[in-house]
């Protein structure tokens, strides 16, 4: 890593504290992202993933969240700590976000063009005065901005109504409002759950092109593994608030280390091949109000040993970028 | 043993131009016999699940029919006769929608059983306790309520329901779509072996095509209501043919390293049923459409040397042949 990493996440723990007790949600969270690069972040329900990437432009609500420890890094600022106005400098402008469900996003009743010309004024605040854009040029700019996204008849698809676009034009509204501001970073939270396989080919394709010509670093969650292989260069798996292994698509998916991702891997039906019998992975995520000493995986875990009833594993490199936390690769009596 | 012949399902609309109708189901036939499953596939709109209520009888049925065993499962005024409402059962989609929150496991699934049995008090709990068993429920469940179940068990309890009356024929609509990839595993293994275990055929409707060539040995891919293509699953995988099979199939990232990152997909959405297009109706994303011809003349079903059904202009007669000349044809 450079001196100052495009975006990094360090040692990041937050809790939940609720009338039930405190939820130990994130548990030293790690993660880097280099300038152009796609990260895909995969994991089940419950495992964190979007609430690692929620609280990167502070939209977690503050009880019940609390930030124990750690830091978000964005070209040197840590996004924890700055205050509000910072956050609304950068949120939309630098970092900006799309959601799964693009049609709860949209609001019914008015234009899309309307909601994305109000996107496009709100980024207006803080601009020079030279480079201020009127309605007029924000209308403009947000029918490029549909342009740009290969939305059909940018100029009068602007006129309509959500209800009148389909999921798939949906969510290229979305993306198309969140490069107005344009960002440096997009985080995407399951983009594509909603969406039909070609749609979803259709948005991962877009996603693709605007990393490649747009130069756009990318923050990708998905419980697809197949999604993040198409078009992340590396991936972390999470497991109970925790990155269990973390790597290139080719050190992940070649070599997974970790059993939690090899159960994974072998949980999925392939389309490719024909499969006999899948490995699944028996019992449940533990419960993080009270979550179990040493590592969180334990309990679901063919190869545990008692050193994983007595201490957590810390994250070990294996080989150039490949990280695993799991006692099997401390030990070196993995299967590696 | 199940047979659909020439399925039309037409739904009226309620708003749009008078007497504009919804065309969900446009001739459908198919044929799935015991103890296999066949799966439909398709995106949303495709019509697969309209297809697959049609058959436990819960639409009307706008022309063609349904048999079970060589009979009518609809008598002359169009009504499901009741006698085949246990020998065939659905399990949803979304099994926490699928129970009633306010009852019982107990209760939930002894309500198929009281309704077309004489089973009650200790043995029908006893029935219930043994149905719990098949789909790997231990007893103390039996007086929980659904939301004190996971995602998994509350599907394990759905299987259990449909399965109460021993029905022969099982529709399971999308089963697992709601599910994490490692309780995914576990359902689907556990669908599979109940099957040979009870000798059910089911019809799986799913979107998953990695799902669909896991359970099914048959398939079938919809669009806009009609059939597409269909045979068995291997060679519909293999040696995909109709044009939309393959875009289908090529739409699916894999979970390997090494893919492209730039591919070039279907474009555009699917059509209206309301409006469907003229000729094929796939014509408009279709990357090999022959204007003049796709675009105006409807398509017939071809039988292929290996069974499989086509049904693309490519495979017809007079074109299959004009191609076979070109030396543009791919050997089946």
């Amino acid at each position: 890593m450079t001196d100052t990493p495009f975006f990094s996440i360090r040692d990041y723990r937050l809790n939940f504290e609720t009338f039930d007790g405190t939820y130990q949600v994130l548990d030293g969270v790690n993660l880097d992202l280099a300038r152009g690069q796609s990260l895909g972040i995969v994991g089940e329900t419950g495992c964190g993933k979007s609430v690692t990437v929620r609280n990167i432009l502070g939209l977690l609500p503050s009880p019940p969240a609390k930030v124990i420890s750690g830091e978000i890094l964005f070209e040197g600022r840590d996004l924890l700590r700055i205050s509000k106005s910072e956050m609304q400098r950068i949120r939309g402008v630098e970092i900006a976000m799309i959601f799964q469900d693009p049609m709860t996003y949209l609001n019914p009743v008015f234009t899309i063009g309307l909601q994305m010309i109000d996107v496009i004024m709100a980024h207006q605040r803080n601009k020079p005065r030279s480079e201020k854009r009127n309605r007029r040029q924000a209308r403009d700019h947000a029918i490029e901005m549909l342009r740009r996204v290969h939305l059909p008849n940018p100029d009068q698809q602007i006129n309509n109504y959500p209800h009148q676009l389909s999921g798939g034009m949906r969510q290229r509204v979305l993306i198309a409002m969140a490069l107005s501001g344009n960002p440096k970073l997009l985080v995407a939270d399951e983009p594509t759950t909603a969406l039909d396989v070609t749609i979803q080919a259709q948005i991962l394709d877009l996603i693709a092109e605007l990393v490649e010509e747009l130069g756009l670093s990318v923050i990708l969650i998905t419980h697809d593994l197949g999604v993040v292989a198409k078009i992340c260069d590396r991936v972390a798996v999470m497991y109970a608030g925790q990155v269990v292994e973390y790597g290139s698509i080719e050190e992940l998916y070649d070599t997974p280390l970790h059993p939690y991702t090899q159960g994974l891997l072998q949980s999925i039906p392939h389309p490719e091949k024909m499969m006999d019998e899948l490995a699944g992975i028996p019992g449940f995520l533990p419960n993080l109000l009270n979550p179990p000493v040493g590592c969180r995986f334990q309990d679901r875990c063919e190869k545990v040993m008692a050193v994983c009833k007595t201490s957590s594993p810390v994250g070990a490199t294996v080989s150039g970028s490949h990280n695993v936390a799991c006692h099997l690769i401390d030990h070196g009596d993995g299967d590696a | 043993m199940l047979e659909v012949l020439d399925l039309d399902v037409n739904f009226a609309t309620k708003s749009g131009k008078k007497g504009a109708v919804t065309r969900a189901v446009n001739g459908v036939t198919l044929t799935l016999e015991k103890g296999n499953s066949l799966g439909l596939v398709g995106e949303s709109g495709s019509g697969k699940t309209t297809v697959g209520r049609t058959v436990l009888g819960l639409n009307h049925v706008s022309a063609g029919k349904v048999m079970f065993d060589g009979e009518r499962t609809r008598d002359k005024a169009g009504q499901f006769k009741p006698r085949f409402r246990s020998r065939a059962q659905m399990v949803f989609q979304d099994p926490h929608s699928a129970l009633n929150p306010r009852m019982t496991i107990l209760r939930s699934v002894s309500e198929p059983l009281i309704l077309h049995t004489k089973l009650r008090g200790a043995k029908l709990r006893q029935r219930v306790c043994e149905l719990l068993e098949i789909v790997g429920l231990q007893q103390q469940f039996l007086y929980r309520y659904p939301h004190e179940l996971s995602g998994g068990q509350k599907q394990r309890v759905c299987i259990a329901r449909a399965i109460a009356l021993n029905p022969e024929l099982l529709v399971l609509d999308e089963p697992t779509s709601a599910l994490d990839v490692s309780v995914q595993a576990q359902i689907l293994e556990f669908l599979k072996s109940i099957q040979k275990q009870l000798d059910l055929t089911y019809l799986f409707i799913s979107h998953n095509l990695a799902v669909v060539r896991y359970v099914c040995n048959k398939t079938a891919v919809m669009y806009l209501g009609q059939i597409v293509e269909q045979g068995d699953t291997e060679e519909v995988f293999n040696n995909p043919q109709h044009p939309y099979t393959k875009a289908l199939l090529a739409a699916v990232p894999l979970p390997k390293s090494g893919q492209p990152r730039r591919s070039t997909p279907l474009q555009g959405d699917i059509p209206s049923p309301v409006n469907l297009p003229k000729g094929c109706f796939f014509h408009t994303r279709c990357s090999e459409a022959i204007a003049g011809r796709c675009d105006n003349k409807p398509v017939q079903n071809t039988t292929l040397p290996d069974g499989r059904q086509v049904r693309c202009v490519l495979f017809e007669g007079d074109v299959s042949q004009a191609r076979e000349t070109a030396g543009l044809v791919d050997p089946v």
